[in-house]
């Protein structure tokens, strides 16, 4: 069973991130950039499924050179080896753009099965398996609570509101794993050791055969205009609860007429 | 005037259309006239017809298939890719939910285009408002290549009606194999409830850490039902096992952005942040006085939640 696991570099969601006003892009230089912490479970099922049928486990990670770092965390967690694709014309670049650097990379990759996470927390657009999907005309099974490989198919739990839906697909296929499905790993430090000399294969958007003219700020199929940030609010009230402060609040519920 | 495709999010329950295919035909019209498109399985127009055309439809295209509903996805953005290529459409506008934006994103490279997710507002130029980074910034986007093709955050906008004609046009589906590869083997249904739908709510009333147990949700459940509201969690609280992940709010959570959303025993770390902090009005209850939710609120009470929230259900209960 050959595994890819689609790797993103985020700025930190716990910190503060910002747009850089001069091209309107996730401002990566000054941000504290970490694996986006939602691959960790996709990385963490495709570790599972390779203990439970063998295999690899492939990281495929686009992002500029300082993504290696995201890469060594994958690694470390157990991941075998790493395809990055690193090319200065990638920066800006959309979800339709980025998609097809990633399909271009699969295709010189050997896979049954692709997995990543439910979102990147920096976009936050939870499209990128159907992108994919449709670019390589592979099955996409999205939102994966459960995944089990079995027979050449993939059989998942896809999350919906209130309940889950049964999907069964042919492999090869892509499924993006949700954030209940397992509980990944801590790298040990033999794994962070081990993690240092595991292959790493560097590629240009020359070598996936990808023009460059294709992908970019300057051929992305949306725009960012301008950004600002949120007004600021207003002080709000605070009551300390002396006996009314549920009072207070249902007072307050009236003022607004919602009771 | 131009054409917009608004394709259509049924009601899974099976009562007519959710209330953000309603908010993408209001919003849908700063562009054009809405059409609104029906996918689905033999029968599902005939029960929600009226309703587009109450607000705003022109025309109802209708596209009903056992193939539709059979597979995941990519049939829907077949059809509405076919639907695009014959009406060349100035947009196309989806409610954002997991699906609709997956439909979107296939429909963006079908037809080449662009498109962008999660929107608040469509202005009659195209462009769109977004929030990113856990509400903290505001972006105006636009898409430069092909149709556009939004999806639209739902409770972002408020639903008018505009009565049209709504005139039915049923369109021939032949779903492709490609299109055929993921089975919708069973469709199960885990939790049955009388609340409103989290994302759709006009009132969220969710509990964190501070609640304290599973049992104890029973207090964050009465006051939700006091309101009318929908029940929420914080990351903290369903980690701990309080409450099922479904319900969780932020940042791996859902998205909600209410009228009204009442933070009880929840700190407000960024996490939590991300899926409630365009609320329109903010109340915290929490014990502690430097808890980060309360500079996002509009008002704050300082206590136990214990003691509070109960005699806070009790006197909304006693005004009925």
């Amino acid at each position: 069973m050959n595994i890819v696991v689609l790797v993103k570099q985020v700025p930190d969601s716990g910190s503060e991130r910002k747009l850089d006003p001069a091209d309107n892009t996730v401002a990566r230089a000054s941000a504290d950039n970490v694996i986006n912490e939602m691959d960790e479970y996709a990385i963490e099922e495709a570790l599972t499924i390779k203990e439970a049928q063998g295999g690899e486990v492939t990281v495929l990670t686009v992002g500029p050179d300082s993504a290696t770092d995201a890469i060594r965390k994958a690694l470390s967690m157990g991941a075998d080896k790493a395809v990055h694709v690193v090319d200065d014309a990638i920066h800006g670049s959309c979800a339709v753009q980025t998609s097809a650097v990633i399909a271009a990379a699969l295709q010189q990759m050997e896979y049954d099965l692709v997995l990543c996470g439910a979102e990147a927390t920096d976009a936050q657009l939870s499209v990128m398996p159907a992108l994919v999907a449709e670019r390589l005309g592979i099955p996409q099974l999205s939102g994966a609570r459960k995944v089990t490989i079995e027979g050449g198919a993939a059989k998942v739990e896809r999350q919906t509101d209130g309940g889950f839906w049964a999907l069964e697909a042919p492999l090869p296929a892509i499924i993006s794993t949700w954030d209940t499905i397992n509980e990944p790993r801590y790298p040990s430090f033999k794994g962070i050791m081990a993690a240092k000399k595991k292959p790493v294969e560097t590629k240009s958007l020359a070598d996936l055969g990808v023009d460059a003219g294709s992908v970019g700020l300057a051929t992305a199929t949306s725009k960012v205009l301008d950004f600002a940030g949120r007004p600021p609010k207003g002080e709000g009230v605070k009551v300390t609860d002396e006996g009314d402060g549920a009072s207070k609040f249902v007072d307050y519920l009236a003022s607004q007429k919602i009771v | 005037m131009a054409e917009v495709l608004v394709l259509a999010e049924l009601d899974p329950a099976g009562g007519g259309v959710r209330k953000t295919t309603l908010e993408a035909l209001t919003a849908a019209r700063a562009l054009g006239e809405p059409s609104a498109v029906v996918l689905g399985a033999p029968g599902t127009a005939s029960g929600v017809r009226d309703q587009l055309a109450e607000y705003g439809a022109a025309t109802v295209y209708v596209a009903e298939s056992e193939d539709v509903d059979a597979y995941l996805v990519a049939p829907k953005a077949e059809v509405l890719a076919q639907l695009v290529s014959e009406k060349s459409p100035a947009a196309v506008v989806i409610p954002s939910s997991p699906e609709g934006k997956e439909i979107a994103a296939r429909l963006a490279i079908k037809t080449g285009s662009g498109f962008l997710t999660d929107v608040t507002e469509i202005a009659s130029d195209g462009t769109a408002t977004q929030v990113a980074f856990a509400g903290a910034t505001i972006v105006h986007s636009q898409v430069t290549v092909g149709t556009p093709i939004y999806t639209l955050r739902g409770n972002s906008v408020t639903p008018e009606p505009a009565p049209a004609a709504g005139t039915e046009q049923s369109v021939a589906v032949s779903i492709s194999d490609a299109a055929k590869q993921v089975r919708v083997v069973e469709r199960v249904v885990e939790q049955k409830s009388n609340r409103p739908e989290l994302t759709e709510a006009s009132i969220v009333v969710s509990g964190g850490r501070g609640v304290a147990s599973a049992e104890n949700f029973s207090i964050i459940e009465g006051l939700a039902d006091s309101l009318g509201a929908a029940v929420g969690a914080s990351r903290a609280a369903v980690d701990s096992g309080f409450y099922p992940h479904s319900f969780q709010v932020g940042q791996t959570g859902k998205t909600v952005s209410p009228n009204l959303y009442v933070a009880v025993g929840i700190s407000g770390a960024i996490q939590h942040r991300a899926g409630m902090q365009t609320s329109k009005t903010i109340v915290a209850i929490n014990k502690d006085p430097e808890a980060p939710i309360f500079e996002l609120a509009d008002f704050g009470v300082i206590g136990d939640l214990n003691t509070v929230v109960p005699a806070a259900t009790e006197q909304i209960n006693a005004r009925k």
